[in-house]
């Protein structure tokens, strides 16, 4: 290149300057006084880590501040391990710098790639040894060779089948069938249509019989929001206004977006935030997307009353609930 | 011959006779390591995986990974009574009950937070400075995988208490997987061992973060490390330092005291920081039940912008032939960060297709003269800070008292416009860099000092640089762009015309430089 004629000469390394304690016996001195006092305090750091431990009871708060209450047992075998553990390191380092020698050494690098004979002989090997395996020659070996090792990585995958059932219809399904009345969660009591005031919100899960162990993989799928307004608030196709009781209106809680609990509910605005997207459903169009990236409105539950007059389902949820599946089939 | 060395010298002789390690040893004790602050990123990544092996194996001690549900009846006063599950009452107990639990936990969760933001600091740096280069890119790879495994690996490890903010983790990652067009429930069902949230997802990912995940980590982080060693570390430009050599402190006895010495002021600031700040206090989350959540659910950081990107992807879902395919989630979530990854891990192949260069390099780059790469760093970066800030919206949106939604459609739009301008902001920058260490050179420093001149002219006294000084700032290369005609020597057209056209392009963005200084101008600027 033609700057390279030009370019300005490597001067070197600049003279290497002597630091104090490589010349001044008292500079000395006191590096190593100080990296032996560094290490007194690691010492202490490790007794007050074995005081804090055995001697300062669990249930003793100290006001620091700006931190506020602390729980003195926590925080001093903390500050004790942190000691021990900091200046053990920091008398490491400065005795390096202080005393030990700080002359730059230079290595040299060399290129990795291999010399041509080296290279000429890897390859003569790797064929010869190729060769000694007559793979070209064995068609017999060859065909069932690669049907033994095809048929050899199957049993890993196979074993691993009963990780899981299999989904079959499992994420369309939930408890809610025709007349399964609403009740509240916590609380498991039945909800009588009239105690239902307008603008009141209410969780509610399937009715099980009492003392009944709900198990998780239920609570993921059943919870249902109840939600009053008054009924000239909605905005709803006649199909979906069918679906709601006297202004009530229920909606599966699990996120249509990846299944997080709708938890938020907005009085004035009358809008339902999921807190983990910000997915965010207007409740009088029937939980209909206005912002965020859910794709889909809550799956809304189809209630009436019972002849006591508590609130039920007419029907299961007509789509699944929760997030999108490949094999989800409604729109 | 004292009779400390006696023992010693027996006991290497009897290693020695049996191992032939003494030839090996020599060398590479007298091994050097060049000095520079950035150099230590990736010793904090090391040491802080010390630290989460040696913490991590205190909990498992206690740590109890079962769904089983248990009533709690432990000291903590709120949760008492509550039915909760085993995995999280344990967790709870440790906290509370084992002497040094809670310090042991901050300290294990606070290291996984600096294991991560060391590992991007470390990967930065070997970035802007073109670490990355032939023939160190094995490494590189190698240090992708590393990053990967490590988000993999904090997102377990924060799922596993079972409180409700990592059980909301888990219901989001069981929903990324579900979202996999043909395969996703299938594998949703065999992971978690049912539909959400199952029956053996605890069990299963704690043998994963606590036996296999470490395992792998354990092998890569060894074969980066004795790459590291068997290549030699690269060095930054400087008098006295060329391609062909490495300049530093040897093994023995500075090295090692003082990367040993960090080891433990790593381990001392972590411990500081487990003992002062509070971090993941899951005993105030409450136990996992799907039906509920908090408001404010974050992810930890290195997980954040993930999350943002998801909340920023518009509705978008697929219906067709009865099947569903959500692109607000596959988009956000799984295809844009495989585009990130597998980008980054080409990135030292793509840089020498476009410059042409094949050689080895061990002197490093100044960020600022290599102003393509340096702006696409900087580019990338504000992509991911875009949307980490949109991962934290709603703790933005109530801090500042904002609306989520206007932040949102900030986000939305500047996750388009921002990462480009910054790109051109950046090159524009290292241009003017560039022309600054020019001027440094030609006309040296300015001192301050005013004279008047006989004229009644004033002006600046310029101190000329050292020699060293102007090594550092001239001694790079600048290579010119590649030259690839349309049509060969015989006038016939090459094939892969267009591939040609966009290399040139590239190759010449790659190549805009500010002339640097050469002797010749110095000499001539001094006759002036």
């Amino acid at each position: 290149m033609s700057n390279e004629i030009e370019a300005f000469q490597d001067p070197g390394e600049a003279v290497h300057a002597p630091r104090a304690a490589d010349i001044d016996p008292r500079a000395e001195k006191r590096a190593e006084q100080q990296v032996a006092a560094l290490f007194g305090l690691s010492a202490v750091g490790s007794l007050l880590l074995i005081y804090s431990y055995i001697w300062i009871p669990e249930d003793v708060f100290i006001f620091i501040p700006v931190m506020g209450d602390q729980n003195a047992h926590q925080l001093f075998l903390g500050l004790g391990m942190a000691m021990s553990l900091f200046f053990l390191g920091m008398a490491a380092i400065l005795w390096a710098k202080k005393l030990m020698p700080d002359t730059e050494v230079v290595n040299h690098r060399h290129e990795f790639r291999s010399s041509d004979e080296d290279r000429e002989e890897f390859v003569k090997t790797v064929k010869d040894g190729v060769a000694g395996v007559q793979l070209g020659r064995r068609k017999l070996i060859k065909g069932s060779l690669a049907a033994s090792l095809g048929l050899f990585a199957l049993p890993p995958v196979l074993l691993l089948r009963d990780l899981g059932p299999l989904p079959g219809k499992e994420l369309e399904k939930t408890n809610w069938k025709a007349g399964t009345r609403l009740v509240t969660d916590p609380g498991n009591r039945p909800i009588l249509a009239s105690d239902l005031e307008v603008g009141s919100v209410v969780q509610t899960l399937p009715e099980v019989a009492p003392d009944t162990h709900r198990p998780l993989s239920d609570i993921a799928k059943d919870p249902v929001l109840l939600i009053r307004l008054r009924p000239e608030e909605f905005n709803l196709t006649p199909e979906k206004l069918a679906m709601t009781h006297d202004g009530i209106i229920a909606f599966s809680k699990i996120c249509s977006h990846m299944g997080c609990a709708v938890a938020l509910y907005e009085q004035t605005t009358k809008h339902l935030l999921c807190p983990c997207h910000q997915s965010t459903f207007d409740v009088t169009q029937a939980a209909k997307v206005i912002f965020g990236p859910a794709a889909r409105p809550l799956p809304q539950l189809d209630i009436t009353v019972d002849k006591e007059g508590y609130l039920i389902a007419r029907a299961p949820f007509n789509e699944a609930v929760g997030p999108s599946f490949w094999e989800r089939n409604s729109q | 011959m004292t009779t400390v060395e006696k023992r010693l010298g027996a006991a290497a002789n009897f290693v020695d006779e049996r191992l032939g390690a003494a030839g090996w040893m020599k060398k590479s004790l007298n091994k050097v390591f060049p000095d520079h602050w950035t150099f230590m990123f990736g010793e904090i990544c090391m040491y802080s995986f010390v630290i989460l092996l040696l913490s991590g194996t205190f909990l498992t001690l206690w740590f109890d990974p079962s769904q089983r549900e248990v009533v709690y009846e432990g000291v903590y006063e709120p949760l008492k009574g509550i039915t909760m599950s085993a995995a999280y009452a344990s967790t709870l107990d440790i906290s509370f009950e084992i002497r040094g639990g809670l310090l042991m936990r901050q300290i294990h969760h606070w290291s996984a937070n600096i294991f991560m933001a060391a590992i991007v600091a470390h990967l930065l740096r070997v970035f802007f400075t073109g670490a990355f280069r032939k023939p160190r890119e094995f490494n590189w790879i190698l240090g992708i995988i590393l990053l990967t495994l490590g988000l993999v690996e904090g997102l377990l490890g924060y799922s596993l208490p079972d409180d409700l903010l990592s059980g909301t983790g888990l219901r989001i990652t069981s929903a990324i997987i579900q979202a996999v067009p043909l395969v996703g429930t299938y594998i949703t069902f065999f992971l978690f061992g049912g539909a959400f949230p199952g029956v053996g997802f605890l069990p299963r990912i704690f043998t994963i973060h606590i036996l296999l995940l470490p395992g792998i980590f354990l092998a890569v982080i060894t074969v980066h490390v004795m790459l590291v060693w068997y290549q030699k570390h690269t060095q930054f430009p400087g008098p006295g330092r060329t391609e062909k050599n490495v300049v530093g402190h040897p093994i023995l006895p500075v090295y090692m005291a003082k990367a040993g010495g960090f080891f433990f002021i790593v381990f001392g600031v972590t411990a500081f920081l487990s003992a002062v700040a509070s971090i993941n206090p899951i005993w105030l989350y409450g136990p996992y039940t799907p039906g509920q959540i908090s408001a404010g659910s974050q992810p930890d950081w290195y997980m954040g912008w993930l999350d943002g990107l998801v909340r920023m992807a518009p509705p978008w879902e697929t219906h067709a032939f009865g099947h569903t395919v959500s692109w607000n989630i596959l988009i956000p979530a799984l295809i844009v960060p495989g585009i990130i990854f597998t980008g980054m891990a080409f990135y030292p192949f793509i840089e020498s297709w476009i410059t042409g260069d094949k050689r080895e390099h061990h002197l490093l780059d100044r960020p600022r003269n290599v102003p393509n790469r340096t702006a696409l760093g900087v580019m990338s970066i504000t992509f991911v800070l875009i949307s980490l800030i949109n991962g934290g919206n709603d703790i933005f949106a109530t801090q500042f008292d904002l609306s989520i939604n206007q932040i949102m459609w900030f986000s939305r739009i500047s996750i388009f416009i921002l990462p480009p301008i910054a790109f051109v902001v950046t090159k524009r920058l290292c241009l003017s860099l560039q022309r600054a260490d020019r001027d440094l050179v030609l006309h040296g420093m300015e001192t301050g000092q005013l004279v008047r001149m006989p004229s009644g002219e004033f002006a600046e006294i310029h101190k000329p640089i050292s020699a060293q000084k102007r090594w550092i700032l001239t001694s790079h290369e600048q290579a010119p762009a590649l030259e690839l005609p349309a049509t060969d020597a015989r006038g016939v057209r090459r094939p892969g015309a267009l591939k040609n056209k966009l290399r040139i392009r590239l190759s010449k963005a790659h190549a805009v430089a500010v002339p640097k200084v050469s002797a010749q101008d110095l000499k001539e600027i001094e006759h002036h």
